[in-house]
């Protein structure tokens, strides 16, 4: 078997004294689609910032496609990578916010073409075909030349994830992404991200949204107090789940 | 009150007046462009990790906002010399000038990196951005399209501020005013019309910088 897409061994993660992850072991296979489901505080976006070292970590290993994130270990000692170095490994996996982020003073097509000009280093051509393609893909290529301001909620968020999914990435991470929208303005984003996952796209998800984490994931975890609580084939885990805590935290997400 | 108005001596040397006046214009422009560049970078140096880079921005700050500018223009002219820096009048006001705006344009800018949201930042770096071409390409330029209001503000006060260098007699608007009004004793005319053309000056000035703040403004 090739290396996995995503390896994180024991990841540890404090803010101040405050202990977040207490030893993440998580591994995903090309093509995995894995939701992360628990109560606000649990550690789900902490745990996905980890992988793009938005969050850097004290304790453990994340690696993406057999490359250790953010640091070099040399005779047991762990030293920082270098700005450049981490800023390409970051473009290895892509991200979607909760808030969407698009760079407000750019065209949506600019959004998604500024990391393809400078980043992978395409020509303004190139990158502007590619993103054409991602807008297209996502819904949006006849907003190609609206501002953020003058999209909705559902649209920003779609053009958000063309622009990171145009870079390529190994991985796609998603952060809560629906968590802004208006309620009506969720399914056109769900939609995208199912057509991805059907693409074979590997996806790690942090998302309020049961039924949709049941619908697309082929493995659920469940977390609770920056640890594993209970994961699984979706099937098992939404039906009959083992602890207590998660037949809790699914009775009160109404699933 | 009973007195004749006679406007002839202002007439006569209404060129200079002109010429003044587009003397400080320039200064002013000059100045604010080199206190950009300083406020910019002492604002991101008053916002960095390093405590020692935060201290020096800091009290470059409060030591220049805290100084009257017109004590700035004579202690740079008379007293640096003393200390071996010889400046020309011109060169010396501009760079009084550049370090005073630059000052406030500090504060200005500091402000306006702070209230950026920080997903900016995460969503550039998120694409690999480096940490430089992130501010390069999105948190210097959303933030400069944000603080344009407050520095057009600026600009039209420093522009104002250029008729101090009629103290170490920079050959700008007030300098020939003053000796107009010494050669000719039309004191009321010789004010009236000086101060008039600052007011035009301002008002069109303010007017080109909000058509600029019109044009670069993020549409919503």
């Amino acid at each position: 078997m090739s290396s996995p897409i995503l390896e994180i061994q024991n990841l540890h993660k404090r803010f101040g004294k405050f202990e977040v992850l207490k030893g993440i072991n998580l591994t995903m296979q090309q093509g995995d689609v894995i939701s992360l489901i628990g109560s606000s505080g649990s550690g789900k976006t902490t745990l996905l910032r980890c992988v793009n070292f938005l969050e850097d970590y004290e304790v453990g290993l994340v690696a993406v496609a057999g490359e250790q994130i953010g640091y070099v270990e040399k005779n047991g000692k762990r030293t920082r990578l270098s700005e450049k170095k981490i800023a390409r490994q970051r473009a290895m996996t892509g991200m979607a916010f909760q808030h969407f982020n698009l760079f407000p003073h750019m065209t949506a097509i600019r959004n998604v073409m500024l990391g393809l000009i400078k980043t992978r280093g395409m020509s303004k051509d190139e990158a502007r075909s590619v993103a054409e393609k991602w807008l297209e893909r996502v819904g949006m290529l006849d907003r190609r030349d609206h501002f953020p301001g003058q999209l909705s909620g559902g649209q920003q968020q779609r053009v958000a994830i063309a622009r990171a999914i145009a870079m390529n990435p190994q991985l796609m991470l998603f952060d809560e992404v629906t968590s802004a929208l208006d309620p009506e303005l969720v399914n056109e984003v769900l939609e995208v991200i199912l057509d991805l996952a059907k693409d074979g796209m590997t996806m790690l998800l942090v998302t309020h949204e049961m039924q949709f984490a049941h619908d697309v994931s082929n493995k659920v975890i469940f977390m609770h107090d920056g640890k594993i609580g209970e994961e699984g084939p979706p099937k098992q885990l939404f039906k009959k789940p083992k602890s207590d805590r998660l037949a809790t935290f699914l009775k009160n997400s109404k699933f | 009150m009973d007195y004749n108005f006679n406007f002839a001596a202002v007439w006569r040397d209404f060129d200079l007046l002109l010429v003044g006046l587009w003397l400080g214009f320039v200064l002013a422009v000059i100045s604010i462009a080199i206190g950009c560049l300083i406020g910019l970078l002492v604002a991101f140096g008053m916002l960095s990790k390093n405590k020692a880079i935060r201290w020096t921005s800091a009290s470059y700050v409060s030591a220049i906002r805290n100084t009257p500018i017109l004590v700035l223009i004579l202690f740079t002219y008379f007293a640096l010399p003393q200390l071996g820096i010889r400046l020309g009048k011109i060169e010396s006001f501009i760079a009084t000038l550049s370090i005073y705006s630059g000052a406030y344009l500090t504060e200005v800018f500091r402000a306006g990196l702070v209230s950026l949201p920080t997903g900016l930042r995460e969503a550039g770096l998120s694409i690999g951005l480096t940490e430089f071409r992130t501010k390069l390409y999105l948190t210097i330029p959303v933030m400069f399209r944000n603080v344009l209001p407050s520095l057009s503000n600026n600009f039209i006060s420093l522009f104002k501020d250029t008729s101090l260098a009629a103290a170490i007699a920079v050959p700008e608007l007030t300098f020939y005013a003053r000796k107009i009004n010494v050669e000719s004793f039309r004191v009321i005319e010789t004010w009236m019309v000086v101060s008039m053309l600052y007011v035009a000056a301002c008002y069109i000035i303010a007017a080109v910088l909000r058509q600029v703040e019109t044009r670069l403004a993020i549409p919503r």
